[in-house]
């Protein structure tokens, strides 16, 4: 792969799965993924922030695609358009972003049927219908993801009066704790307020929310950014576990490489609004090709201890 | 618990200022103010002896010491003693005020709700619909912040009682029909009817406030990550809108009620005025217009006070709705 | 393309990014909208206040053989009292008190709130506990009555004690909110080096702070004066103005006394009401330009919404178009 400083030449072109090139199962127990079939396609997607005078290009003809079950981890410094882009999959882009070019499938498996979904085409009650159903979000900043002025419950329950509306409320209150105590939260917070609660549980709490429809994808855009080292690290924890249960995919966003590196199965390096490099987490980690991918790499000291221990270290769950 | 404590502290505070404040104006101004005020009033005529009584006891006997003169002032106000009134004599001005002040927290209660209610309606709507045309719309409440209460009164007379005579232009009942004030649902009527176009008053002049208020906070709440949060859930529009936007983009305006309503209060006693309402703003006039301290001050105090409870009342109903309030304050 | 990459737009938070840009497109944008309104109707009431007089037929104090309560005409512009004074002379009279009261008595209250909201939040500790109370004490104290009681117990008010009386009683609002941006500015870098430095604090708060919150402080003062106009007209029309004086208020106590009302003069009672109204809109709506620079998000939310629109409609129109041409080029490759 060259590493000429040109933007285009640089992008990393997405390898057909078939290929296999790099689908490969490390000793590290990164999943094999050259079989799994893709849960969400994004073809040549195009962002832009329709600003005065040139609008400004944030998404560049990026192709994705996640597989059922794995974890994408989307790494790249802030602003690198890694989260347009996440949100421009859920369609969740807020005004000025415009997604002006792409296409975004969605492979639906709904009790063993498959059906592919064309995200662009949703609107309104159909695109609603879709949103935290198909998939869920755990959003950056635990302190503002939750309504500061109605209990846990209230919102939990939102979800389930949406899009199970024939659930009663005995049984909502049921799985609502359920979930809490998934996510290792005591249920009984479920009356709590947000500003009960701590920064980890409030994440906690999202986790369990993203959870509560069982979705196939979750996107997960810096979730531990606000949180201290220690909670950081029982939360990611708490994602790999329960990822092992549900066996949701993840787009798991952040501008940490090396934790990126310990919990993905595959890594996509973004740069302007391109990816310009991707891999298995152990390629990129022991064979990185982009100039950026190794500057990423080498800017974390930290990354000169032995990996694998961190969480994924069997011996840990 | 100790929102409320702590908050109470405040007031009492506050209470003892604005008390003090009162005692200490009319000692404040230049000159004599009681030899003034006997002058003012022998111009119009001889002073009787209950004037000359009354003035001595709103300032005091003069040759006690001010502290004295203040340890009594709270002695008399305690008795609930507001003094005697010049200008309804021998009415005390308690009664006098306590005749009048339903009246007007009748009124201004229903019509600053109502106004609350609208204005905070219509800036969620505005919010929500952040640039489309109604930006355009929203500028132009600045009219409605900007007209004097009082000349909107007039104008509302000129148009809904005198060209069209829809409404009655005057009192807070029919004082031909009814003789006193009575419990009766006849009577009752006539006070909503007499009641319409001082509301409106309230209303026009008081909504765009809100309105306002209300857009701008609205705007500015849509963009928290709790709203993205609500719109990845796939909740529906009016949920967002009413649970996670509107629920929270409120809440400085209910904080603000208590300011407000200051505003509200000094514009509605000149509008009493100009509706000849039997309520509290009239009753101060009239006692300017007698030189009439003891009412004038009285009326003062009692507004005061109840603005004070006003603020009182909306920091419950704030704690209630904002559950970070009960615990941090 | 490497000159690109590098001065190319910052894709970094492109919001922001954009913003920095665009802040002088907006402010232009702004002054082109309610500013521009605002500032004309403003300068047109200053105008008329200057030159009014001068141009006014009739002396507003004398009703000479003028007919009584004559509707407007080309001779009398407003018309006339029911004592036969000229409705125009006496607005044009009337500016002028009324707009040197709202300025002197909203300079005397953004002064204070200066002094009371900005040193309780720059000093803080006991100072700001004090300071604060004192404000929340004038806060809940209700500003005409308290006038009233005031301006009753002074006989012979002139203009200026009535601008004074108004000032401060209306300087609180002002001052809680300048505390809070005091206290937010006291913790700025910048601030807090100058205070560790140990510099005279009036100088840190004249050269550092005040500086800072002069959008705010223009806000502040352009309401003082709406609140002082409001407040004059309220008190000259329960006759506790400045005696002597003719303003906007003491004319509606005039149509008042004067049965306007009843005898349905309309050009009486109605001017000084419009005034008075269109005074403070273009005040409000000058604040409105001063409140989107000091709250970005008032301003760029609305506008990205805006923009997005435009572009979205922009891509269908272009989309459509495409279609259609795809559409022509079939056929005239059917055709051929």
């Amino acid at each position: 792969m060259s590493d000429a400083p040109t933007a285009d030449a640089t992008v990393a072109p997405e390898v057909p799965v078939t290929a296999g090139t790099h689908e490969h199962v490390g000793a590290d127990g990164t999943r094999d993924v050259a079989n799994a079939e893709a849960v969400i396609t994004a073809r040549n997607v195009h962002i832009e922030y329709e600003v005065d005078p040139v609008a400004v290009r944030a998404v560049r003809g990026v192709d994705l695609t996640v597989y059922r079950g794995e974890i994408l981890g989307l790494a790249g410094e802030s602003g690198c358009g890694k989260s347009t882009l996440a949100y421009g999959l859920n369609r969740l882009l807020k005004a000025p972003a415009l997604m002006t070019e792409g296409e975004v499938t969605f492979h639906d498996r709904t009790d063993g049927v498959d059906t592919d979904i064309d995200v662009l085409a949703l609107d309104g009650d159909q695109l609603r219908a879709f949103r935290w159903d198909k998939i869920s979000m755990v959003f950056q900043g635990a302190m503002n993801s939750l309504n500061p002025v109605i209990k846990i419950r209230k919102q939990l329950f939102d979800v389930f009066t949406t899009h199970r509306p024939g659930m009663t409320d005995d049984a909502m209150e049921e799985r609502s704790r359920e979930l809490l105590e998934l996510v290792g939260v005591d249920p009984d917070r479920i009356n709590s307020y947000a500003h009960e609660l701590s920064g980890g549980m409030r994440q906690r709490v999202m986790i369990a929310m993203a959870l509560a429809l069982e979705p196939q994808l979750m996107i997960m855009d810096e979730p531990t950014t606000a949180l201290d080292v220690v909670v950081q690290r029982d939360i990611i924890r708490e994602i790999m576990r329960l990822r092992e249960i549900f066996g949701f995919a993840v787009i798991f966003i952040t501008h940490d490489l090396p934790m990126l590196l310990e919990i993905s199965d595959r890594v996509a390096i973004m740069l302007e609004g391109q990816i310009v490099e991707r891999g298995t987490a152990h390629q990129i980690y022991t064979n990185a090709q982009h100039d950026y991918t190794k500057k990423l790499l080498s800017s974390f000291p930290s990354l000169t201890g032995e990996r694998g221990s961190f969480v994924r270290g069997g011996e840990d769950l | 618990m100790r929102y409320i404590a702590r908050r109470l502290v405040i007031y009492a505070i506050t209470l003892w200022a604005a008390i003090s404040l009162n005692f200490l104006l009319p000692r404040l101004l230049p000159g004599n103010p009681a030899d003034i005020m006997i002058a003012k009033l022998s111009r119009r005529g001889d002073v009787s002896d209950a004037q000359l009584e009354s003035i001595r006891r709103l300032f005091g006997n003069p040759d006690a010491s001010l502290w004295q003169q203040y340890l009594d002032y709270w002695g008399q106000l305690f008795q609930g003693d507001l003094g005697t009134s010049v200008q309804f004599y021998p009415s005390s001005v308690s009664s006098l005020i306590g005749s009048a002040l339903p009246w007007s927290i009748g009124l201004v209660g229903v019509a600053t709700v109502l106004s609350f209610i609208i204005g905070i309606s219509l800036g969620m709507f505005a919010g929500w619909k952040r640039g489309t045309w109604v930006d355009h719309i929203v500028p132009s409440t600045t009219l409605l912040q900007s007209l004097p209460y009082f000349w909107v009164a007039m104008v509302l007379i000129y148009f809904f009682a005198r060209e069209n005579e829809w409404f009655p232009r005057t009192d807070g009942y029919d004082i031909w029909t009814f003789n006193n004030t009575e419990w009766s649902w006849a009577f009752a009527g006539s006070v909503i009817y007499h009641g319409i176009l001082p509301a409106i008053t309230i209303i026009i002049s008081s909504v765009g406030g809100w309105l306002l208020g209300m857009r701008n906070m609205m705007v500015s709440t849509m963009g928290e990550d709790y709203v993205v949060t609500a719109e990845a859930k796939g909740l529906k529009k009016g949920r967002i809108m009413r649970t996670y936007g509107a629920r929270n983009a409120m809440l400085p305006s209910i904080a603000g009620i208590g300011v407000s309503l200051g505003f509200v209060v000094s514009g509605f006693v000149v509008m009493e005025q100009v509706f000849s309402y039997p309520g509290i703003g009239k009753l101060m006039i009239e006692g300017v217009e007698g030189n009439d301290y003891a009412l004038m001050q009285g009326v003062f105090l009692v507004i005061t006070l109840t603005v004070l409870a006003a603020m009182f009342i909306t920091d419950l109903v704030y704690g209630l709705i904002d559950p970070r309030a009960r615990q941090n304050a | 393309m490497p000159d690109l990459l590098t001065h190319a737009p910052d894709p970094v938070d492109p919001g922001e990014a954009a913003d920095a840009r665009e802040d002088e497109r907006h402010i232009k944008r702004h002054v082109n909208g309610k500013f521009l309104i605002g500032a004309a109707v403003l300068t047109f009431m200053i105008l008329f206040a200057i030159f009014g007089p001068m141009i006014a037929q009739f002396d507003p104090r004398i009703s000479g053989d003028n007919p009584v309560l004559a509707p407007p005409d080309s001779t009398y512009w407003m018309g006339t009292t029911s004592l036969g004074h000229d409705v125009f002379s006496q607005m044009a009279t009337g500016a002028r008190t009324s707009l040197l009261i709202g300025v002197i008595a909203g300079l005397i209250a953004v002064t204070l709130s200066i002094l009371f909201g900005v040193v309780a939040g720059y000093v803080g500790g006991v100072t700001d506990e004090v300071l604060t109370l004192i404000i929340g004490v004038m806060l809940v104290i209700p500003g005409l009555p308290l006038t009233i009681v005031i301006s009753s117990a002074v006989p012979g008010r002139s203009g200026l004690l009535v601008a004074v009386i108004l000032g401060i009683t209306g300087w609180a609002g002002a001052a809680v909110v300048l505390r809070s941006q005091a206290q937010s500015l006291r913790n700025r870098d910048y601030v807090a080096a100058s205070r560790i430095a140990g510099e005279n604090p009036f100088r840190v708060i004249g050269v550092e702070v005040l500086p800072n919150l002069l959008p705010l402080l223009t806000g502040q003062f352009l309401f003082g004066v709406i609140f002082a106009i409001l407040g004059e007209a309220g008190l000259s029309y329960l006759g506790l103005g400045p005696t002597g004086s003719i303003s906007w208020g003491t004319i509606l106590n005039d149509a008042n006394s004067g049965y306007a009302l009843q005898s349905g003069a309309w050009w009486w009672f109605l001017p000084p009401g419009i005034a008075v109204a269109l005074v403070g809109m273009s005040l409000a709506l000058i604040n409105f330009a001063v409140d989107e620079v000091i709250n970005p998000k008032l301003r760029s939310a609305p506008l990205e919404a805006r923009r997005l629109r435009k572009a979205k409609a922009e891509k269908k129109a272009i989309a459509k178009a495409d279609k259609q041409a795809a559409k022509d080029e079939k056929k005239a490759e059917a055709q051929a």
